[in-house]
């Protein structure tokens, strides 16, 4: 049962673009923590050619994601409460299909939002080619589909937007903090490098820098940051129906 | 508005189905806990095919737990609820086919028109293409919001919006329509309304269960079931209801209405109560016990009213409460 699905994620993209607040809301906060830690830290930074702009792009284009699968999550925990979501499971609409539609609608928003963001790699020095783009975009909807998953799951659970803000706090910024985003891997102390080997997001980041940056010194192969994503997202998305099957109520 | 809103014509598409089996709607001994406190706790009726029938009660009565276990979004927790012989949890997808859906809180995306809700409405129930629109032009037109099908549901006012949403509800021709609290929120010029949308479903067969803590809407249900505290406290057809006790209800509007409530029950040793700051008493013969009542109290009775008992009589008298004055408890936000 596509269609479903198909009419669901249609319409996320349908209703963000209908709210100009929300365009701007996943997108400027990153892009501001990106230009004051980048230019403020600046040159400060030994690592990776000691330029941290140019380090924390790739991270900017996670957090990217990282806010629109939150504010997608947000808007379940309204929805299903007093919203459209109430008709939609009310309806012969298979759970699956319903919890796809809203994940698939989930990573075309964070898709729609960072893959422009990613075209401005050539501002801080870093060409893409052709192929690196098609493997950054790649690992760009991979990501989005772990990080919707992974929202809608906490969402689908949160009885309220404050419970959420919660899981937020705990689970999905520091998921982030640690993905390699701010610092590398390489020269963090050994228990942090096991707990960034053990973060999912880790590995998407990790693909993500993999693709854009020839010659990038990462600490997973490209292959590995890949597979380890994409069975990382669909092992979230299969949480969600089961957790959503499982849900009577 | 146009007033002829009907939906006989919608609905002539739909299949008809000759073999009347049973009641579209059976409820046995249902209960449904949250936690400690007992929402449902025994609830047993039936709705005949074509029926509208009400679900009347005060807040916190039961009413939205039974709803949304119709619905198929809450499991009970003990009993049966079955919808044209499908069981909620034994085969709730099923049921899902056999109902619309109207729900209190607006399930209209106020980002989308009218017609875009209906066509992804549509979607969830495997409708598509060009049947689709059409289907959901022709019940905006029927339900007098075709000329702002184009509209953000937004831009529109309370009533119409009820009406996109029973639009939504009737999209894939269920023989059952359910309805939360239809009229909340509705000036009464909407009310109106609803209530010739209502009068429409039932000529075309529909079966419609509706939630209210409205009176007047029970009053032209079929039959009415009052829940109170998760159990019916009467059932039956509205006027049966209301000429059961044979008397008559006196309603007296005075400056000072407790002065006068106890000096009535000290000269009459009637039952005398207050509603709404108004001296209510329940006597037979009403009619000859005014001029009594003036005559012994000159001066201090600015308008009497005799009248039937109504709906809201038979719960008093039921359960021993007034219904208005009865506080909401804060409805459980958990899982219903």
């Amino acid at each position: 049962m596509l269609l479903p699905a198909f009419s669901l994620a249609k319409r996320e993209l349908v209703r963000f673009f209908r709210q100009r607040g929300r365009v701007i809301g996943a997108l400027a906060t990153p892009v501001m923590f990106w230009l004051i830690m980048g230019s403020g830290i600046g040159r400060s930074f030994a690592g990776e050619g000691g330029d941290y702009l140019k380090y924390a792009f790739a991270g900017t284009t996670t957090m990217i994601l990282l806010f629109t699968s939150i504010f997608a999550s947000i808007s379940i925990i309204e929805d299903r409460r007093e919203g459209f979501l109430q008709s939609v499971l009310a309806s012969p609409a298979p759970r699956a299909s319903i919890v796809l539609g809203k994940v698939l609608g989930g990573t075309a928003l964070g898709f729609v939002q960072a893959f422009p963001f990613l075209l401005l790699a050539p501002t801080v020095g870093l060409p893409l080619s052709a192929v690196g783009l098609a493997a950054g975009a790649a690992s760009l909807a991979l990501t989005a589909f772990f990080l919707s998953s992974v929202g809608f799951f906490f969402a689908w659970r949160s009885e309220s937007v404050a419970g959420f803000h919660g899981i937020m706090n705990v689970v999905l910024m520091p998921m982030w903090l640690i993905s390699g985003a701010l610092f590398p891997l390489a020269g963090a102390r050994t228990w942090m490098g096991y707990a960034m080997r053990a973060n999912p997001l880790a590995y998407g980041l990790s693909a993500l820098k993999s693709a854009i940056i020839p010659g990038a010194q990462e600490p997973f192969r490209m292959a590995t940051s890949f597979a380890v994503i994409a069975c990382c997202a669909a092992a979230a998305f299969v949480a969600c129906s089961v957790s959503v099957k499982g849900d009577k109520a | 508005m146009n007033p002829a809103i009907s939906v006989c014509q919608v609905a002539s598409s739909r299949v008809q189905h000759d073999t009347v089996t049973g009641p579209a709607i059976v409820v046995r001994a249902l209960e449904r806990e949250f936690g400690e406190r007992k929402a449902l706790a025994g609830v047993t009726f039936e709705v005949r095919e074509g029926e509208i029938f009400g679900l009347l009660g005060p807040n916190g009565g039961g009413k939205t737990t039974l709803f949304r276990i119709l619905a198929t979004l809450l499991p009970p927790t003990r009993g049966i609820a079955s919808i044209q012989g499908h069981d909620v949890v034994v085969d709730p997808a099923a049921v899902r086919r056999a109902i619309g859906v109207v729900f209190q809180a607006t399930s209209t995306d106020k980002k989308l028109t009218s017609l875009e809700n209906l066509i992804y409405q549509g979607h969830m129930y495997g409708m598509s293409g060009a049947s689709l629109k059409k289907r959901a032009m022709e019940l905006l037109e029927r339900f007098g919001v075709a000329d702002r099908a184009g509209e953000y549901c937004e831009k529109l006012s309370g009533g119409l919006r009820r009406r996109v949403e029973i639009a939504k509800g009737l999209l894939h021709g269920p023989k059952v329509l359910l309805l939360d609290e239809p009229s909340a929120g509705l000036d009464p010029g909407a009310r109106r309304e609803l209530r010739e949308v209502l009068e429409g479903l039932k000529k075309d067969g529909t079966t419609v269960l509706l939630t209210t803590h409205f009176m007047e809407e029970g009053a032209m249900s079929d039959r009415v079931a009052i829940l109170d505290r998760g159990l019916i406290v009467a059932l039956g057809k509205p006027d049966s209801l209301c000429a059961e006790s044979g008397t008559d209800v006196i309603s007296v509007r005075s400056r000072e209405p407790v002065k006068l409530k106890e000096a009535i029950a000290a000269k009459f040793q009637a039952p005398v109560s207050l509603l709404d700051g108004q001296v209510r008493i329940e006597r037979s013969r009403g009619h000859e016990f005014v001029p009594q009542l003036v005559e012994s109290f000159p001066g201090q009775v600015e308008a009497v009213t005799v009248s039937k008992p109504t709906l809201e009589d038979v719960f008093v008298r039921k359960t021993g409460r007034s219904f208005v004055e009865e506080p909401a408890p804060a409805a459980p936000k958990k899982g219903h």
